[in-house]
């Protein structure tokens, strides 16, 4: 089957759209996650198509459903952290035959198409519809809800996987050559890291509103106290170590003002969810958490960079779109998870959404009061990307789980958690969705 | 600092060869007299590729913004860590932005708002890149 990639009609991505046509008519049932690892160990029963299919098989099992009821996939081919397969370096030919390979020797080690779930997963025998949605869960997540709302699958598989490798993060490729392109060398000969636009903007952020980089403190002693009690988590499963504002604040700097704690770990790790129909919910094994909208930021910088000014812009627009079509206000979130991978732009996302009543400027100061999953005003309760290594899907199981009441040591407690939004990755480029306890 | 070296492309070609005979240009689009930087095929306000010309700009700007630069990933760069990483408002247009390391700058002691004016800096491989110091 020849996987489509999503028309643009499938996203909502300006203002004026009104509700959400299939508000409260998609639900998420089923959540699946693999184990982490730092990198992966060369072992077929780790790879990263080993991984996926524990994920799938997961989410199938904690939704409950017939594997043969189940028509639709949607992944992210693209399972690159940073790290690529190194040149010229030998196939390890025993994972390839551990499992059914595609024409190519890589996929399932550094790439995953559908052809090659579907091939080692012969339980899914009635897929009808195939989708690509690159870059993150988030942009999976909003093409899936588009997709069963528009009744283009009914009961659909999720994907987003990850590996990592040997090596230092984008420091092989061109980065190593001693020559690149004339239009790369344009933006990339002065070696900046992929911190360094947030840093720019985080720096202006400062300038404007009178903050400084401390203040950032107690989001992050707050990701990483989330992210241990996340159990999929990397940081959970192996390194489960606190971060103090001390150990933040001695951090060495990556791209001044951005740290190492302001950036996340690349880890190994697949999660899959299964989304269905309200009706076809009812049958299985756990509460449906409902999704009442989605919404995508689109926004182009002017030139190199985005402007602080071209960041609050696009951020409020998202906010706007995201409760024009979900039929709710900001006074409606019990909890916010959006993006923190890098932590240095999570308020330009909380502010956009004017979370808890912030303007632009404030959520600094909001970092300093009670944040936390037991207090009246949690943020980014799932720990995020900082608290749980750089997956980019922690704030949405975190989100189904929270509003299914299944959330473990991390569960809300201060609110009741009914309504909530996650998604990200960028301010300016992103994928956003609204999920509720009730259809609406 | 030893940049990589560039090697022109179509796109670019008439940026690099402007470098080189110390002048700088930056891409205009005559149907709605607008700037883009960096190059595109199109004109990314208009959509026209007919209209693109390349403009001599006064190479005077301002300082926007600046990072600091620890941990680079370009391996020719990494010997020089840390290093100022400035974004470059031009005069003609400060929606048009340059990258500069301010050679001269001491780290981390950027003038922001500061003025300051185009060099030419040889590349690895003899190609001239643009580049901004400090003035005033």
């Amino acid at each position: 089957m020849t996987p489509q990639y999503p028309h643009a009609s499938m996203y909502r991505t300006t203002e004026g759209l009104g509700l959400w046509a299939h508000r409260g008519k998609v639900a998420a049932v089923g959540v699946g996650h693999s184990p982490t690892a730092r990198r992966w160990d060369g072992n077929p029963e780790t790879c990263v198509g080993a991984w996926s299919i524990l994920a799938l098989r997961k989410a199938i099992a904690d939704a409950g459903v017939a594997p043969d009821q189940i028509d639709g996939l949607i992944l992210d081919p693209v399972t690159t952290t940073g790290a690529y397969w190194p040149e010229g370096a030998p196939v390890p030919m025993d994972v390839v035959n551990a499992f059914k390979p595609t024409s190519d020797l890589l996929d399932g080690i550094a790439k995953l198409s559908a052809d090659w779930i579907l091939q080692n997963m012969p339980e899914l025998t009635n897929i009808q519809f195939v989708m690509y949605a690159p870059r993150c869960m988030s942009h999976a997540v909003v093409v899936a809800a588009q997709a069963v709302g528009s009744g283009l699958t009914h009961t659909c598989l999720v994907l987003k996987s990850w590996h990592n490798f040997e090596g230092r993060y984008y420091q092989g490729g061109a980065n190593a050559q001693d020559a690149i392109d004339g239009t790369s060398a344009i933006s990339r000969l002065w070696g900046t890291p992929a911190s360094y636009g947030t840093a720019l903007q985080f720096a202006e952020y400062c300038r404007k509103y009178g903050k400084t980089h401390d203040m950032m403190a107690p989001f992050i002693t707050n990701s990483r106290r989330n992210g241990l009690m996340f159990p999929e988590g990397y940081w959970a499963q192996h390194r489960p170590e606190h971060l103090t504002a001390e150990d933040y604040l001695a951090a060495r700097w990556i791209a001044k003002p951005a740290n190492l704690f302001d950036n996340d770990i690349p880890i190994m790790v697949s999660a899959a969810y299964l989304f269905t129909t309200p009706e076809r919910a009812r049958d299985m094994k756990h509460k449906p958490v409902y999704i009442l909208n989605h919404a995508s930021s689109r926004g182009t910088p002017r030139s190199l960079t985005p402007t602080l000014d071209e960041v609050e812009a696009e951020t409020s627009k998202t906010g706007r779109k995201l409760y024009e079509g979900a039929g709710i206000t900001a006074a409606d979130l019990s909890f916010e998870n959006t993006y923190d991978g890098f932590t240095l732009f999570h308020q330009f996302h909380i502010e956009g959404l004017g979370y808890r009543g912030m303007k632009h400027g404030d959520a600094l100061d909001f970092y300093q009061t009670d944040i936390s999953i037991s207090g009246p005003n949690p943020v980014s309760p799932s720990g995020g990307n900082i608290g749980s290594g750089r997956s980019r899907f922690w704030m949405h199981t975190d989100c189904i789980q929270q509003l299914q009441g299944r959330a473990g040591a991390r569960q809300v407690t201060g609110v009741k958690p009914e309504i909530a939004i996650s998604g990200g990755p960028m301010p300016l480029g992103g994928n956003f969705t609204v999920w509720s306890a009730t259809p609406g | 600092m030893a940049k990589q070296g560039v090697v022109p492309d179509a796109l670019t070609q008439p940026f690099w060869d402007a470098a080189n005979a110390g002048r700088l240009v930056i891409q205009h689009c005559n149907a709605c007299n607008r700037l883009q930087h960096p190059p595109a095929p199109t004109c990314q306000q208009c959509g026209s590729g007919d209209h693109l010309a390349w403009k001599d700009m006064s190479g005077r700007g301002t300082i926007y913004n600046y990072g600091v630069v620890y941990d680079c990933p370009v391996r020719l760069l990494q010997a020089d860590q840390p290093f100022n990483v400035a974004v470059i408002m031009l005069d003609e247009d400060p929606g048009i932005q340059m990258y500069s390391h301010l050679p001269g700058t001491p780290v981390d002691q950027v003038p922001v708002g500061g003025r300051v004016e185009v060099i030419f800096e040889t590349t690895a491989n003899g190609q001239k890149v643009p580049e901004w110091r400090v003035v005033g």
